[in-house]
């Protein structure tokens, strides 16, 4: 079974703030639109492994890349930086909108 | 009743400065191989692992990409199946090596805890884990390479990575020119263990 | 939703202004490293008891006291504790019976 998107999609991150849970999708990156540069297949999710499950259903995970002007309003170093995040498929959509 | 699985077996501590944590260690230790749930086998041939992970079998494994084209590529395609040459375990996780071009300098972050490609690096050192590295690597990283002493040209792109997941990180840096004629163990010299982490490069005066 | 409504927890670090980063190491103390040994066993693939995700966790809800006031390997260590007790190993009367026999018989005192 493939993941939901492939390299060089635009995707964004579901702009959700649980309170409980364990998650390992950052704060910062909720709600910013990047691209995939990598789709690394599933792996069990840390949602459920964090609290004594079994990870299951497994999530496709990618690799985003984030433009720093994008992530930061006021990124004052040079606008090709970038920041690379590995992202669970159940956090992402599709960045425009279909 | 005697104590056959003495901690002194494994390392003396100055049991001076042992902290109330470090008496818990020993006694969750001592009930754990009671019970168990591991063997002092188990945890002295853990203990070897670990004193074997180093900076420098990173150094290794940077030095013989940069001089052999099929190693490299086979590291960049699979790094935990080939660092296993080496005696390395990545267990459960996966590494991944970055290349460092002269249009890319990648910098290693964990911002939500600590993660550290352990197994072949050993322990990360203590700024790593720090919290104003993981404030900030992600935010300013040009700024946090120049307190480390490196600095960047202009048209070269910062990619900083977040290890979010299962994947742990080393850069695999430039290397210098000037360095055809050395030795594997010239070039092993020029790696630091902060190079690897992209906080410094080859040759650059990093601090610490 | 307004900024004061989004809950950012409090090991999610990322892009929080900070300040000079202390560019020092030290070598790991042995109780430390035994720690950092015993996290790994825990978690490792034969036993899978202390997953890191499971460790994570429990450092993650343990309080921002905790998190802002022990060092690493205090960290680490209470989770190990909290984990083996929360999974039925361990019992906290035996590691509190244990922990005073180990400084009786390391002449070590009450401990704080």
């Amino acid at each position: 079974m493939s993941g939901r998107f492939a390299v060089g999609d635009a995707v964004i991150v579901k702009a959700e703030y649980p309170k409980t849970g364990h998650i390992r999708t950052p704060y910062y990156v909720r709600g910013l639109s990047g691209v995939v540069a990598d789709a690394l297949g599933p792996f069990p999710n840390p949602e459920s492994l964090g609290v004594g499950g079994d990870g299951l259903p497994e999530q496709t995970l990618y690799r985003i890349r984030f433009k720093q002007t994008d992530t930061w309003p006021d990124y004052g170093e040079d606008p090709c930086d970038t920041v690379d995040i590995e992202i669970y498929e159940h956090w992402l959509e599709p960045a425009n909108g279909t | 009743m005697a104590h056959d699985h003495d901690h002194r077996d494994f390392q003396p501590d100055e049991e001076e400065s042992l902290p109330d944590y470090g008496v818990a260690e020993i006694a969750v230790r001592e009930l754990l191989l009671e019970k168990g749930i591991f063997t002092a086998e188990e945890f002295r041939g853990a203990l070897e692992g670990f004193d074997r992970a180093a900076p420098e079998r990173g150094a290794k494994i940077v030095a013989r990409a940069w001089t052999d084209a099929d190693f490299k590529a086979r590291l960049m395609a699979d790094g935990s199946k080939v660092v296993e040459e080496y005696g390395v375990n990545m267990d459960l996780t996966e590494l991944y090596v970055v290349e460092n071009t002269p249009d890319v300098h990648n910098v290693i972050v964990c911002t939500l805890c600590s993660c550290y490609p352990k197994p072949l690096l050993g322990a990360p050192p203590d700024w790593y884990k720090s919290r104003n590295y993981r404030m900030r690597a992600v935010r300013e990283p040009r700024a946090v390479l120049a307190e480390f002493g490196t600095h960047l040209a202009d048209d070269v792109q910062v990619r900083v990575h977040d290890s979010t997941a299962d994947m742990r990180y080393i850069v695999l840096p430039m290397r210098p020119a000037g360095t055809e004629g050395m030795s594997a163990e010239e070039l092993e010299g020029l790696v630091s263990r902060d190079c690897m982490i992209g906080t410094a490069v080859p040759g650059s005066p990093a601090k610490g | 939703m307004s900024d004061d409504q989004k809950p950012r927890r409090y090991h999610d670090l990322g892009g929080i202004p900070g300040g000079p980063i202390e560019i020092s190491d030290h070598v790991l103390l042995p109780w430390e490293k035994r720690v950092d040994i015993m996290r790994g066993l825990l978690g490792d693939k034969k036993r899978r008891i202390m997953r890191a995700d499971v460790m994570r966790h429990t450092i993650e809800t343990m309080g921002e006291d905790k998190y802002k006031s022990l060092t690493y390997y205090e960290l680490w260590m209470e989770a190990v504790r909290r984990v083996v007790v929360e999974a039925g190993i361990v019992s906290e009367d035996e590691i509190e019976a244990r922990i005073a026999e180990v400084r009786q018989r390391l002449g070590l005192g009450e401990g704080s």
